[in-house]
């Protein structure tokens, strides 16, 4: 079997431990610097584990990591583990500065080893179909995209964790909003300039709940982003991404794809004359372990049937990762150079001790 | 079991298939008694189970069939939990253990809020999962709960991270306290068979999906029907229609030749569509 260690028991570290878990070919060895989870999973699973990152990669014989710790964390240990010569899957968002996100992906490539970034949108078979119609020209020239993302994560003012701050990597802009950059950047490449970028806070104090930009190709491709986390209105996060062509339309999200065409055309052939609808269910493959969706099973099976030598593609790999980290930073940068408008400080709670003390 | 249990997708704005019509199935459910008066409709004509999540607002639920007993007779609750979405939600807030604190009762049950901390500290799930059941069935009190599940979510993801034992001590809780039969939601069923066999649960009761095509059958279809034909369990089927690729009558018919199938669990909006599945799983099953 081959050993894989997994850093960072955290929500998304404790599901990917789930999957990579479920997955016979591959031993995984944990890792979390706080003792309470790792404790308890050690109690009842068995598996190995460790406190520190360093002493693991040191004692175990690994073919490859899972980073799923703070994102601060991110680029310190993926170098660590690439130097050993480890193939690396880190959670989304890759690095917080982008020259670090470049250097890390040269130097993976100058390796030749296998990355993968948690950027699961694209393996939703909604957003994959969206992909083959935009590559097809059934649309015509692109001239607008609208990517939104919406859900209910910040609700109210709250204290304090990582998530809370911007320069822990936390905040709407690296947690939701970096998905539907994402898929931009799948889509048409990195944009050449940000606009009118706002990033805002509702209730956090350290960070943005609310993200809108305007990017431009130098094409002439535009597209808006509008990303808010502070929705209840909606049950869970939902994407979704509208493309304008001078051909037709297609509205993505992740239960289904919806293509508008002008006219037929031979790049579609399956495809008619106006509306066009394919549902995610009919769209994906099935995984060979279900936790949450089949796409975050695809892209963890894509990344260790790689590293095994079994197939696999990976299509979320650190080079494509810099483009987003690289569209982001120069949001930032937009939104640091505009004149700033304040809303009322929002009330922030402090931190609550519970019975226990903790 | 009854052959037919009804699902609660459809009063919280669940549908696989479309996010446009999620959100008008919320709009309308938003008034708990457009999701009672559905529940009438099925009770009329003969499904008298419902299947349903912990969510806060099947708790509006229980306290009208709790008050109206004469006009209930046969209602039953198969509740299953937890609400995946209160516990993520948690974790965001208050992290892995502050979420765990945050469901721990404050409410003067003292002696559980003890086997609550002594579990903390010495790491022992099984006083937490107790206490984290016992606060679930807290909105049932009263109404019948013959058969008490443990949600998919959950349950996948103890049983790719391998703690078993969860499943076990689940099990235990329910049949001890509960005067219940456990069951268990999952998406992958032959996965979670052969780990239930291996603890020595025999016969479980398992809601996973079972249709015609395969559809979302994790682990391989050939696995699904080879568990079903040569092994012992007692099967739910949902899924039945594969989100709407097979037509109602087909799917049934062939889900009526399955063996090892107990009961299968649906959700509707209409009387119509509710009488229209009862009379075919009243034909097939027949």
């Amino acid at each position: 079997m081959t050993k894989i260690g997994l850093v960072g028991l955290g929500k998304m570290g404790i599901s990917h431990f789930s999957i990579a878990n479920a997955d016979p070919r591959a031993e995984i060895i944990i890792c979390d610097a706080s003792g309470y989870m790792l404790d308890t999973i050690k109690k009842y699973t068995g598996c190995t584990a460790y406190k520190s990152f360093d002493t693991m990669l040191e004692k175990e014989d690994l073919a490859a990591v899972i980073i799923a710790t703070p994102s601060r964390l991110h680029a310190p240990m993926v170098r660590a583990a690439l130097e050993k010569g480890l193939h690396v899957f880190c959670e989304k968002p890759f690095c917080l500065d982008p020259a670090e996100s470049a250097a890390l992906a040269k130097l993976a490539a100058d390796k030749g080893l296998i990355t993968q970034v948690g950027y699961h949108y694209r393996y939703v078979g909604a957003f994959q179909e969206m992909k083959r119609i935009i590559d097809s020209g059934a649309i015509g020239t692109v001239t607008h995209i609208l990517a939104e993302a919406y859900g209910p994560v910040i609700l109210k003012p709250k204290g304090k964790t990582w998530r809370t701050d911007r320069a822990e990597g936390g905040g709407c802009l690296y947690d939701y909003a970096a998905h539907p950059i994402n898929l931009l950047n799948w889509y048409f490449g990195e944009p050449d300039r940000a606009d009118g970028t706002i990033l805002a806070p509702i209730f956090s104090a350290d960070t943005d709940d609310e993200v809108y930009s305007t990017l431009t190709w130098n094409d002439g491709t535009s597209a808006h982003v509008s990303v808010n986390w502070s929705d209840e209105s909606y049950r869970k996060m939902s994407t979704k991404i509208s493309i304008t062509g001078t051909k037709g339309r297609i509205n993505a999200d992740r239960q289904e794809c919806q293509t508008y065409l002008r006219e037929t055309t031979d790049a579609l052939p399956e495809y008619e004359q106006g509306w066009n609808v394919r549902y995610t269910t009919d769209l994906t493959q099935e995984v060979a372990f279900y936790l949450r969706g089949e796409e975050y099973s695809a892209q963890m099976y894509d990344f260790i049937s790689a590293v095994v030598g079994d197939g696999g593609n990976p299509v979320n790999d650190f080079a494509s990762a810099t483009q987003t980290d690289r569209t982001m930073a120069m949001m930032i940068t937009d939104h640091q150079s505009a004149p700033t408008t304040k809303r009322a400080a929002p009330l922030v709670a402090k931190k609550k001790r519970s019975w226990l003390g903790r | 079991m009854d052959k037919l249990l009804f699902g609660d997708n459809q009063f919280f704005g669940i549908n696989h298939m479309s996010e446009e019509k999620a959100r008008a199935q919320s709009m309308r459910f938003q008034n708990i008694e457009n999701v009672i008066s559905v529940l009438d409709a099925a009770y009329d004509e003969g499904v008298k189970t419902f299947m349903c999540t912990t969510h806060d607002r099947i708790a509006l639920v229980c306290d009208h069939v709790r008050a109206n007993p004469d006009k209930y007779p046969d209602f039953k609750f198969f509740p299953c939990m937890p609400y995946a979405h209160k516990y993520a939600n948690a974790v965001t807030d208050h992290g892995m253990m502050g979420a765990l604190t945050h469901f721990m009762p404050d409410d003067g049950l003292l002696k559980t809020a003890l086997r609550g901390s002594m579990s903390l500290a010495t790491k022992d799930i099984e006083g937490i999962i107790k206490i984290l059941v016992d606060v679930e069935m807290k909105m049932f009190q009263g109404v019948e709960t013959p058969v008490i599940f443990l949600q998919n979510v959950i349950v996948d993801l103890l049983l790719g991270m391998g703690m078993k034992d969860a499943f076990k001590i689940f099990h235990d809780h329910v049949l001890e306290n509960y005067d219940a039969e456990p069951g268990f939601i999952t998406m992958n069923m032959p996965m979670l068979f052969e780990t239930l066999d291996g603890l020595g649960i025999e016969n479980p009761i398992i809601c996973s999906n079972i249709n015609k095509i395969g559809f979302r059958t994790c682990g391989g279809f050939d696995r699904y029907k080879e568990i079903l034909e040569n092994e012992k369990l007692r099967a739910i089927a949902m899924s039945v229609y594969a989100s709407g690729a097979i037509a109602p009558r087909e799917a049934i018919e062939w889900l009526s030749q399955v063996p090892n199938i107990e009961s299968m669990v649906f959700g509707a909006s209409s009387r119509t569509n509710i009488r229209s599945t009862r009379e075919l799983v009243d034909e097939y099953f027949a």
